[in-house]
């Protein structure tokens, strides 16, 4: 979809192949070999409508890394007036001579009204229940650090994936790359059609069959808020049949990973000796994440330059 | 003064009149009509290789005026209509403020007459201020000329309240049009609920938030004997209730519009607001089924739910632009599609458009015959254009059609025996 995807990152659902694993191949190299500053005299608007420490401080680092300047402008902050429409506020701040636009937005779709009215490339840090496609990479990034392959893993991701920007980008990026992805939540926040979203996604209500010699079990946040919405009774019940314990992480395979794109509550959806267990490879997966949004930034940037270096 | 259409395929769906001939118009009345009764002389229209037909009457516009003139005014809206072939429209109340009484009614009427390019029929609101709880003045909209009452743009939540709505307005045979929408189960959707919402993150509105409310309503109305009309018809649900209730004789009647004929969820690209409706886009299976309803009669008309926005507030998020597309002048290409497509005959496609909305709300016109309205419609049937919508006459471009190849093109509107459209 869209006129010009190649030249934004707006979503793993419009990336082929080839471009997927193009960035995953410079993470990896720029992992064994810290790159040069291409991106130097480059700046980039970091541009988030939802709070994130997380995301927006990785990306503001794979910039710097590269040599770019960061210009951060939240929501809170008085520079996006109450009520300014926005491409109002993208129009002002790409007279800031900027030459990429991050953007995390709280509606789905939103990069992609940018993108259109914009001549710079936008990456999607996240919009809405959409997608966030840097997250998939990363998380790609971390399963093939452990597993060499993606193809032909049980992958399980277990949460509110009605509402989950992680859950689309993950079940797009992973099904096109051969894996079984296994949803696993309640039916309220797992409707049936999101097994026709892909190849070989299936819906799971119960987590047991979900984490039944899974290779990968991603764990989701949780939003109590949920529950004022009447998707499932109480935090307790929720506990009860979808937090990742220890002792049902033991139906996984022994050498599963457990993931988690953070924030996460240790007791909800994910047991404390689960995300602290040698299984967890959360904290690396917040390390892989600028290594992932460097290799994006200077594919959008760069890339005649990075096609030189790497060749 | 006379106007003859010489030479044209005339064409009455009402009487499946089809041939070719000439029609004459003396003053504001149809004279005659038939093969070889007219000769050329000064005014006369050639209309050799086109349809003429009666006018199109589109039970289902927003003419924004008063109150959101930068969207739409009367003006624009009625220009819009006759370039479309539409000879009447009727006009929903949920203007600012809501046409709730005679004042704003005859407003309506009046305002149409001085600009002379259609016929605006007001439709009045149901409550005080479409909010659903008080009736709205309906008798005095009566006597001011309103065809019909709605609250559209929402559905009245309250069953009694409609119940009460639909006994009063029984007295005047009145019809009770519903914007058929139960707000519980749509509550924060922006598209139609299916594989298609879940791929784009976005809320959806379910087929059954729309069926739920067409099957309380039906009891309803087969309760009290009213007149019961569903807006925007658009799912296969829907279409199942009406056709049982046709089937007991519940004096039940629904449109669907030309976008729900024509598109599907699927057809949302790049969260273009301009494919955002309410209702909205359905599935393929829904799609399926309005266009069979509509050839087998189950749905009597087809109506455009004309909603200008302006180009400001569709360049928003999905989620936060205003529901609501453009469609008065691309509503002839879109049914015709249907027909070529060998899913509609010509002459159901064209008594949708015209002499079923008539009888829908009873209203003059819909039929060429002698001593009938002269409100006459000329269009070219195979002839192609591109959707350019900073072309029209409608102050407002929010089109999911834009850039698309149309055939089917309108020549002359004929209201009351005056030319008031012509093609350039
Ligand atoms: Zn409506």
């Amino acid at each position: 979809m869209g006129e010009s995807q190649s030249r934004h990152l707006l979503g793993i659902a419009g990336l082929e192949r080839p471009a997927i694993q193009a960035l995953l191949d410079r993470a990896a190299a720029m992992q064994r070999r810290p790159p040069e500053k291409l991106l130097a005299g480059r700046r980039v608007l970091v541009l988030f409508y939802e709070p994130s420490t997380r995301t927006r401080t990785s990306f503001e680092v794979a910039a710097r890394r590269l040599g770019a300047e960061t210009v951060s402008v939240t929501a809170s902050a008085s520079s996006i007036e109450k009520g300014e429409s926005l491409l109002d506020t993208v129009y002002t701040l790409r007279a800031m001579a900027v030459d990429a636009i991050i953007m995390r937005h709280g509606e789905s779709g939103a990069p992609f009204l940018v993108a259109r009215h914009v001549d710079v490339p936008v990456i999607n840090a996240g919009d809405g229940m959409h997608e966030h496609p840097t997250q998939a990479l990363l998380d790609a990034f971390t399963i093939l650090r452990h597993k060499g392959r993606i193809a032909g893993l049980n992958v399980a991701i277990v949460g509110d994936i009605l509402h989950s920007r992680v859950a689309r980008s993950n079940l797009w990026l992973l099904s096109r790359f051969g894996a079984r992805v296994r949803l696993c939540g309640p039916p309220s926040l797992l409707p049936a059609e999101f097994a026709a979203l892909g190849a070989g996604i299936e819906c799971h209500h119960q987590l047991e069959p979900a984490l039944d010699g899974a290779d990968v079990v991603m764990v989701l946040r949780i939003q109590m808020e949920r529950m004022r919405e009447a998707f499932f009774p109480s935090e307790a019940e929720y506990v009860h049949y979808y937090s990742v314990t220890a002792e049902r992480l033991r139906l996984a395979r022994p050498d599963a990973i457990v993931m988690h794109p953070g924030p996460m509550i240790r007791g909800v959806e994910i047991g404390a000796e689960v995300a602290d267990s040698p299984q967890s490879v959360i904290r690396e997966q917040v390390e892989n994440g600028v290594l992932i949004r460097m290799a994006v930034l200077e594919q959008l940037l760069a890339p005649a330059e990075a096609a030189e270096k790497s060749a | 003064m006379n106007l003859i259409l010489q030479g044209g395929r005339l064409f009455d769906p009402a009487s499946g009149r089809d041939e070719t001939g000439d029609l004459v118009i003396q003053e504001d009345k149809i004279r005659d009509l038939g093969p070889g009764i007219a000769a050329a002389g000064p005014g006369v229209l050639d209309c050799r290789g086109l349809i003429v037909c009666p006018g199109f009457i589109d039970l289902h516009v927003h003419l924004r005026e008063p109150g959101q003139e930068y969207k739409e005014t009367i003006e624009s809206g009625t220009r819009a209509a006759a370039a479309g072939g539409f000879t009447a429209v009727c006009a929903m109340p949920n203007t600012h403020p809501v046409n709730d009484g005679a004042g704003a009614t005859a407003y309506l009427i009046q305002r149409a007459k001085e600009i002379g390019a259609a016929r605006v029929y007001p439709v009045g609101a149901i409550t005080q201020g479409s909010r659903g709880e008080a009736l709205a003045a309906i008798g005095a909209m009566r006597r001011a000329g309103a065809v019909a009452l709605s609250d559209d743009g929402r559905p009245v939540m309250n069953g009694q309240i409609l119940r009460r709505a639909m006994e009063y307005a029984a007295r005047f045979g009145l019809p009770i049009v519903e914007h058929a929408e139960d707000l519980n189960l749509s509550a924060g959707g922006v598209m139609h609920e299916g594989a298609a919402a879940l791929r784009l993150g976005l809320r959806g509105i379910s087929a059954e938030s729309e069926a739920a409310m067409v099957a309380r309503d039906i009891l309803l109305a087969e309760r009290c004997g009213a007149r019961l009309h569903i807006a925007h018809l658009s799912t296969a649900a829907s279409v199942r209730l009406v056709a049982a209730a046709k089937a007991r004789g519940v004096p039940v009647t629904a449109e669907v519009t030309p976008h729900h004929l024509t598109l599907t969820d699927e057809d949302i690209r790049d969260y273009d607001a301009n494919f955002k409706m309410n209702p909205p886009l359905r599935a393929a299976a829904d799609r399926e089924a309005v266009i069979a309803a509509l050839a087998d009669g189950t749905i009597d008309a087809v109506a455009t739910d004309h909603a200008p926005h302006a180009q400001h507030e569709k360049a928003q998020e999905f989620s936060r632009a205003p529901f609501g597309v453009i469609g008065l002048e691309t509503a002839l290409p879109l049914v015709l599609r249907l027909v070529a497509a060998g899913r509609l005959t010509l002459r159901r496609a064209l008594d949708a458009l015209t002499a079923r909305p008539a009888q829908v709300f009873n209203l003059p016109g819909g039929r060429l015959e002698p001593g009938a309205v002269a409100d006459v419609t000329v269009f070219a049937p195979q002839e192609t254009w591109v959707c350019d919508p900073a072309r029209g006459f409608s102050k407002s471009r929010n089109t999911p059609f834009a850039g698309q190849t149309l055939a089917g093109r309108v020549r002359h509107t004929i209201v009351a025996g005056r030319v008031v459209y012509s093609a350039g």
